[in-house]
Formats: structure tokens, C-alpha cells, sequence
């Protein structure tokens, strides 16, 4: 295949940023996304030009470090992660826009790669349990009935990739946020901190200047893990559950 | 507690829902009694003036409807205020576009932003319309609704600016009413569908209802 691709380029995070235009020929259809981009920077370097910054890890879905926005769609056109996407799913000929995920919250530090701290900031503030942990406990020491283990297990699934925000009119972290919430508050090991973690991590996702909902379900439809908007009700409902209970 | 409910982004929507489904149950009980229109103009009339009795003799002359009035503008501000204040976050946290752009993104959040403006303004012309007479076309006459009514749908503007905010209204209850139960935490995957069927359903009939007068007084059937 042969595609041209208009990535943005961006020195640093003070400077101005801007499309550039690339052409890449021999892409083959089996590859995925990234190796897609690696193919593009291996000849930039051989050019003697800057390669194209893009984040990456695990490269199978699994750790959320791969943010693209393809043609306007977070992760691209397959509800997976960049790094699972494949070339088989564009034609010879296309044209392929690739940006940043966009968020004043995270904040463009090269290319296409943005700070992410702020899912960081906002899991200290309450995304953890302080039950002692160490080596994995009997199963059925703590019992859980089904549905709840369900409902934990669908919201583990959230790798903070961070498409959400990505796909959010608002620049909103609800759906992240949510998925963590629904996760730990369901389960007996999360019911100590119950109201202090909702009421916490939804004030640090305010104070890091993410947006409000307003229910356009855009980051569901770009979930990879298909966390469901219903999450977002999921942990409203818990917020004002604590503001009845915990006096601040 | 309220400190905590004001100062953050899911509070604030909270409050909006609140004063929102205020609003709304007021307009259901509003389009019901603007439908007496039809039984002609003593019962209208006379429909306008138990209005200003209720809860007589424990309540003074018009107490109940002041009641009503005072909670609305409570509603309306509260609700204006903090949809204000949500746009404004949300549009700052999303400051650099994509260069591809997307047409379907914002559809619910521009129809409510737009929408909401289309009524506060229609709200200011309601009032100095119908209930002070202020803007009104025809010699306006405290205590004749009926006549008044017949007046302002009598004009072309009249017509246009109603038709255009009940519209308004129509679009703004069908996605706020099921927004405003997740917002509240109502909201289930089980109930999913009945909500988006009684958002539809409220806002079909809330939109039939309240035309039903304007074009009651252009057909004639009102005059
Ligand atoms: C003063 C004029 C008004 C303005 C500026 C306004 C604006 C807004 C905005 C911006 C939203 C948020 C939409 C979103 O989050 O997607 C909203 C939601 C809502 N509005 Fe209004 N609106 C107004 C009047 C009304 C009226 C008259 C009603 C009564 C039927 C109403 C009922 C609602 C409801 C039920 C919601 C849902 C709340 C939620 O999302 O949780 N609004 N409004
Ligand atoms: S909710 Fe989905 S889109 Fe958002 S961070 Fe988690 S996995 Fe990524
Ligand atoms: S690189 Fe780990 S999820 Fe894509």
C-alpha cells in the first residue's frame, strides 16, 4: 500500500505545532498502526529528519501508553487501541490525518506524544485500596456475589489510555474516572474509602482542569474496552451518595 | 455540603438537573392549563383567576402564585448560572481542535448551549408578553388572558418567536431529561430505554401541547 500521512509536528510543548505531509510506499496490510509509523521514521532517519514522537509500550492492548487520534477518532476506525489497529483496515491511496489527543489537561510534550500525569494525579487521589496486599489471597476468603465481581472485572478493564478525554467535546475524565470508581466501590476490599474516594478523585479530576459531562457519549463509542457511558451514571450516583454521607 | 455540591463539576450538574426537572414539571402543569384556551374564554379567563385564589383563605390573594414564581426564578437562575459555568469549564479544557474534524461530536452539548440561550431569551419575552404586558401588541388587558393570547398569536412574530422556543424546548427535554437521570444517578442499563422513551414522550407531547394554542389562534378555532 502506499499512503500519505498528515501528522502534526511539534518540537516541544512551548512550541507552535503544525501538519506535515509524508508519503509511505510498501505498507503492508498485515501491519499494525505503529508499525505503520515506525516504517515512516525509519526512513526519516535515514533522511538525516526528526523522527516522528508517538507513544508506545506493550504494543497488545494491554497497557494504554499508544494515543493516536486517526482521522478524528481516538485510537482510529476499529473500537481497539492504536497498537491492535491494522492496516488492513485502509485502503491504497489514503490519506491518514494523525494528531494528538487534545485536552488542555494533557498537555502536547512532542509530536503526538501528551502528559498524562493528570490520570496519575487523579488515581493518587483515591484509585487505590488500603487494604495490606502482598502475595494473592485465598478466592474465597472475601466472598463477592457475582454481578459485583462483574461489574469490577468490565471497569478493571480500563487500561487510562486516556481516548475518552481524547474523544470528549469537553476534555472530560469522566469515563476514566468512572471505570476506577465503579471498579474499587463495588468490591468489599474498596468499601473503606468508599465516599472518600469518589468525592477525592472527582475533586482532582476537576483541579486538573478536565471538562464536565454532558452526556454525548463520544468516549464510550471510543473506549477500546468498551467501558459503557452507564459508568459515568454509575459514579454520579456514588458521588452524591458520599455528599449525603461524609461531612466536609 | 453545599460548598461541596457548588464547587465541583458533578455538583454543578446536579444543581442543573435539579432546577431543570423543576422547570419541566412546571411547563407540563403550564401546557395543561393553556389547553382550557379551547373551552372558550370564561373558562380561560376564569381558569387565569383560580390561579391567583389557590390556597384561599390560608393563603392571601395571589400568595400561591408569588410561591411558584419565586421558586421558578430560583430554578431558572440556578440552572442558567451553572450551565454557564459548565460551559465555559468545558470549553476551556478543550482548547486546540482537531484538524479532522468530526461533524456528529457535539450535537447534544451544541442543541442544549443554543437551545438553553434560545430560551432564556424567550423566557425575558414570555413574561413582558403575557404576564406584565410590557411588550405586548394589542391593548394588553390584565386579567383577560384570553383576549391577550388571541393578540400575540395574531401577529407574525408572535407566532414565529413561540414556535421557534417551543421547539426549543422540545430539544432541550429530550435530551435533558434523560441526562438529567444520570446526572442524578437514576439511570440504569435495564432502564435505559424506557427514559430515552418517556424523554421522547414528554418532549412530543410538551411540543404538540404548547403549539396546539398558536395554531388554535391561527386556524380560527381560537379568536
Ligand atoms: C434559562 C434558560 C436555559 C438555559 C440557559 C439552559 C441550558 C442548559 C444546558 C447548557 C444544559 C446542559 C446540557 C448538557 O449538559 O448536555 C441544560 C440541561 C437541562 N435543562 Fe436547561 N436550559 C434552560 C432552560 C431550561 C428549561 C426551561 C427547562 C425545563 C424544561 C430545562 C431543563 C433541563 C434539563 C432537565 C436538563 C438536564 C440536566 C442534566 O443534564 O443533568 N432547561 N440546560
Ligand atoms: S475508560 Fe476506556 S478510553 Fe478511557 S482511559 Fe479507560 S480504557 Fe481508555
Ligand atoms: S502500546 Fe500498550 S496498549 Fe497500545
Amino acid at each position: 500500500m502506499k499512503l500519505t500521512l498528515r501528522v502534526w509536528r511539534q518540537k516541544n510543548a512551548d512550541a507552535e505545532g503544525a501538519m506535515s505531509t509524508y508519503e509511505v510506499d510498501n505498507i503492508s496490510s498485515d501491519m499494525s498502526f505503529l508499525e505503520m509509523l515506525d516504517t515512516l521514521n525509519e526512513e526519516l532517519i535515514l533522511r538525516g529528519e526528526d523522527p516522528v514522537a508517538f507513544d508506545h509500550d506493550c504494543r497488545e492492548g494491554i497497557c494504554g501508553a499508544c494515543s493516536l487520534v486517526i482521522n478524528g477518532d481516538a485510537h482510529g476506525p476499529e473500537r481497539t487501541t492504536t497498537c491492535q489497529l491494522h492496516m488492513r483496515s485502509f485502503k491504497d491511496g489514503d490519506t491518514i490525518d494523525i494528531e494528538p489527543w487534545r485536552a488542555a489537561a494533557f498537555p502536547v510534550i512532542k509530536d503526538l506524544v501528551v502528559d498524562r500525569s493528570a490520570f496519575d494525579r487523579i488515581i493518587q487521589a483515591g484509585g487505590y485500596i488500603t487494604a495490606p496486599t502482598g502475595s494473592a489471597p485465598e478466592a474465597h476468603a472475601t466472598p463477592v456475589p457475582k454481578p459485583d465481581a462483574d461489574l469490577a472485572f468490565e471497569h478493571a478493564e480500563c487500561i487510562g489510555c486516556g481516548a475518552c478525554v481524547a474523544a470528549c467535546p469537553n476534555g472530560a475524565a469522566m469515563l476514566f474516572t468512572s471505570a476506577k470508581v465503579n471498579h474499587l466501590n463495588v468490591l468489599p476490599q474498596g468499601a473503606p474509602e468508599r465516599e472518600t474516594r469518589v468525592l477525592d478523585m472527582v475533586a482532582q479530576m476537576d483541579e486538573e482542569g478536565f471538562g464536565g459531562c454532558t452526556l454525548t457519549g463520544e468516549c464510550a463509542t471510543a473506549c477500546p474496552k468498551g467501558i459503557p457511558l452507564v459508568s459515568i451514571t454509575g459514579m454520579n450516583k456514588e458521588w452524591l451518595r458520599a455528599t449525603r454521607k461524609v461531612k466536609r | 455540603m453545599a460548598r461541596t455540591v457548588w464547587d465541583s463539576s458533578v455538583g454543578k450538574k446536579t444543581v442543573m438537573a435539579v432546577s431543570g426537572l423543576i422547570m419541566l414539571s412546571y411547563l407540563v402543569v403550564h401546557m395543561l392549563g393553556n389547553l382550557k384556551i379551547f373551552f372558550g374564554s370564561d373558562e380561560f379567563n376564569g381558569y387565569a383567576h383560580w390561579l391567583r385564589t389557590i390556597g384561599e383563605p390560608f393563603m392571601h390573594y395571589e400568595w400561591t402564585l408569588w410561591l411558584v414564581r419565586i421558586v421558578l426564578v430560583v430554578a431558572v437562575i440556578a440552572h442558567g448560572v451553572s450551565a454557564y459555568q459548565l460551559s465555559r469549564r468545558d470549553i476551556k479544557a478543550r482548547p486546540s481542535k482537531y484538524v479532522h474534524k468530526k461533524p456528529r461530536a457535539s450535537y447534544a452539548t451544541r442543541t442544549m448551549r443554543w437551545g438553553g440561550i434560545i430560551l432564556a431569551l424567550f423566557i425575558v419575552w414570555h413574561i413582558l408578553d403575557l404576564t406584565t404586558g410590557t411588550v405586548h401588541s394589542g391593548g394588553f388587558q390584565e386579567g383577560r388572558p384570553y383576549q391577550n393570547v388571541v393578540d400575540t398569536f395574531s401577529t407574525w412574530y408572535g407566532n414565529t418567536i413561540y414556535i421557534v422556543a417551543v421547539l426549543a424546548v422540545g430539544m432541550h427535554i429530550r435530551h435533558g431529561f434523560w441526562s438529567a437521570a444520570q446526572t442524578l444517578g437514576a439511570g440504569s442499563r435495564a432502564r435505559d430505554r424506557a427514559l430515552k422513551a418517556v424523554a421522547n414522550v414528554l418532549a412530543l407531547v410538551l411540543t404538540c401541547g404548547f403549539l396546539a394554542v398558536p395554531v388554535g389562534v391561527m386556524t380560527g378555532v381560537v379568536s
